[in-house]
């Protein structure tokens, strides 16, 4: 649900990471970070336990510039990965505007990949929102890994609508923003469309 | 309608209206900060010493914070807690839900007072619930919402925000 403020002139809206635990949505953010002019980006904001791992989620405002004499902002959010914090995860999907998967390309991940992909779709129902409508991306994560699993095969396995994909190396920066640049442009024509 | 619900849109004079809310409830409960947001974490308008601030943060924070009490709430059975109190050493933040949508958020210290605060925020809540309705029957008037500002949108326009 984007924010529209004619008097101001301002657009945001609200892309979430989603994706098994450990397969990179926070280093997405990460990268986004450390590549945005200052000028562009606020405070990357990440709510984790001790160990590094999200706990509650990651935050990366992002000001994209104008389009259309309208100021265009993404808030990024990712969701804590590991199973036992669905309700958390719930939350962060609340008024979501477009979805980014990320997969990891780890053979010893498939099942945590087709599991997460199954709560990404009911928790998107259970907030009123359909994976067939809804803006999304899908991620290949870890590619550079030796036994990565082929693209053919993930594709087969988590492609839901043939949603554009990407393969990722996302602490190279790898397919970082060309995910992101992705989904935001389904967000933007879906808002041409209100 | 789409599956996405109505986005929410603010025009001019509501803007004004809010914002002239917020700056007397800034004065008459003698706060630092006080800003609206709504519940997904946008930052609607503020009014106060915004400077020393991350007002986007503080915005994104307070929707999780929220968001988490509501889910806390219903676990016991309750629908919400409409109002949250975090009391610091120096500084203290009142948050209450206005209109089951947005959040009033009120950042002050010694120069003010809890009972102060809550008197003023009830005030306020109530002239921002009428705001809120006046802007629900106006996206409801069909016709009344101007063309999308991305009507015409074209994929050059989207690949000229990522050339940096």
């Amino acid at each position: 649900m984007s924010f529209i403020n004619y008097a101001s002139r301002e657009i945001n809206c609200k892309i979430v990471y989603y994706g098994p635990g450990l397969g990179g949505k926070t280093t997405n953010l990460q990268y986004i970070y450390e590549r945005t002019n200052p000028q562009n980006k606020g405070q990357l904001i990440s709510l984790a336990t001790e160990t590094d791992r999200t706990l509650f989620f990651d935050f990366l405002p992002l000001d994209l510039g104008s389009v259309r004499g309208f100021r265009t902002r993404f808030h990024l959010y990712t969701v804590p990965g590991q199973v036992f914090y669905d309700a958390s995860r719930k939350l962060i999907l609340k008024g979501v505007d477009g979805v980014i998967f990320v997969a990891d390309s780890q053979e010893a991940r498939m099942d945590a990949n087709v599991e997460s992909l199954d709560n990404l779709r009911t928790n998107l129902r259970e907030n009123g929102f359909d994976l067939a409508l809804v803006p999304y991306a899908l991620q290949f994560n870890k590619r550079d890994l030796a036994g990565a699993v082929p693209y053919d095969v993930l594709l087969r396995a988590l492609n839901v609508k043939g949603e554009p994909t990407f393969e990722a190396v996302a602490p190279k920066g790898v397919g970082v923003f060309e995910t992101l640049k992705a989904v935001a442009k389904q967000v933007l024509h879906e808002l041409s469309k209100k | 309608m789409t599956m996405f619900g109505p986005n929410l849109i603010v025009y001019e004079e509501e803007f004004e209206r809010i914002n002239a809310v917020l700056a007397r409830l800034w004065m008459d409960a003698n706060a630092k900060i006080v800003f609206l947001v709504d519940k997904n974490g946008q930052q609607i308008a503020a009014k106060g010493d915004l400077e020393k601030v991350d007002a986007t943060s503080l915005a994104s924070l307070t929707a999780g914070n929220v968001a988490a009490t509501d889910g806390l709430a219903r676990l016991i059975g309750e629908k919400e807690f409409s109002i949250l109190f975090h009391e610091g050493e120096r500084d203290n933040i009142h948050i209450s839900i206005v209109g089951q949508r947005l959040i009033l958020v009120v950042i002050f210290d010694e120069r003010s007072s809890l009972g102060l605060v809550r008197l003023r925020v009830r005030k306020a809540a109530a002239e921002l619930e009428e705001v809120l309705t006046q802007m629900a029957s106006k996206a409801a008037e069909e016709g009344q919402a101007p063309a999308s500002p991305f009507a015409e949108i074209t994929d050059e326009d989207i690949d000229a925000l990522f050339t940096e």
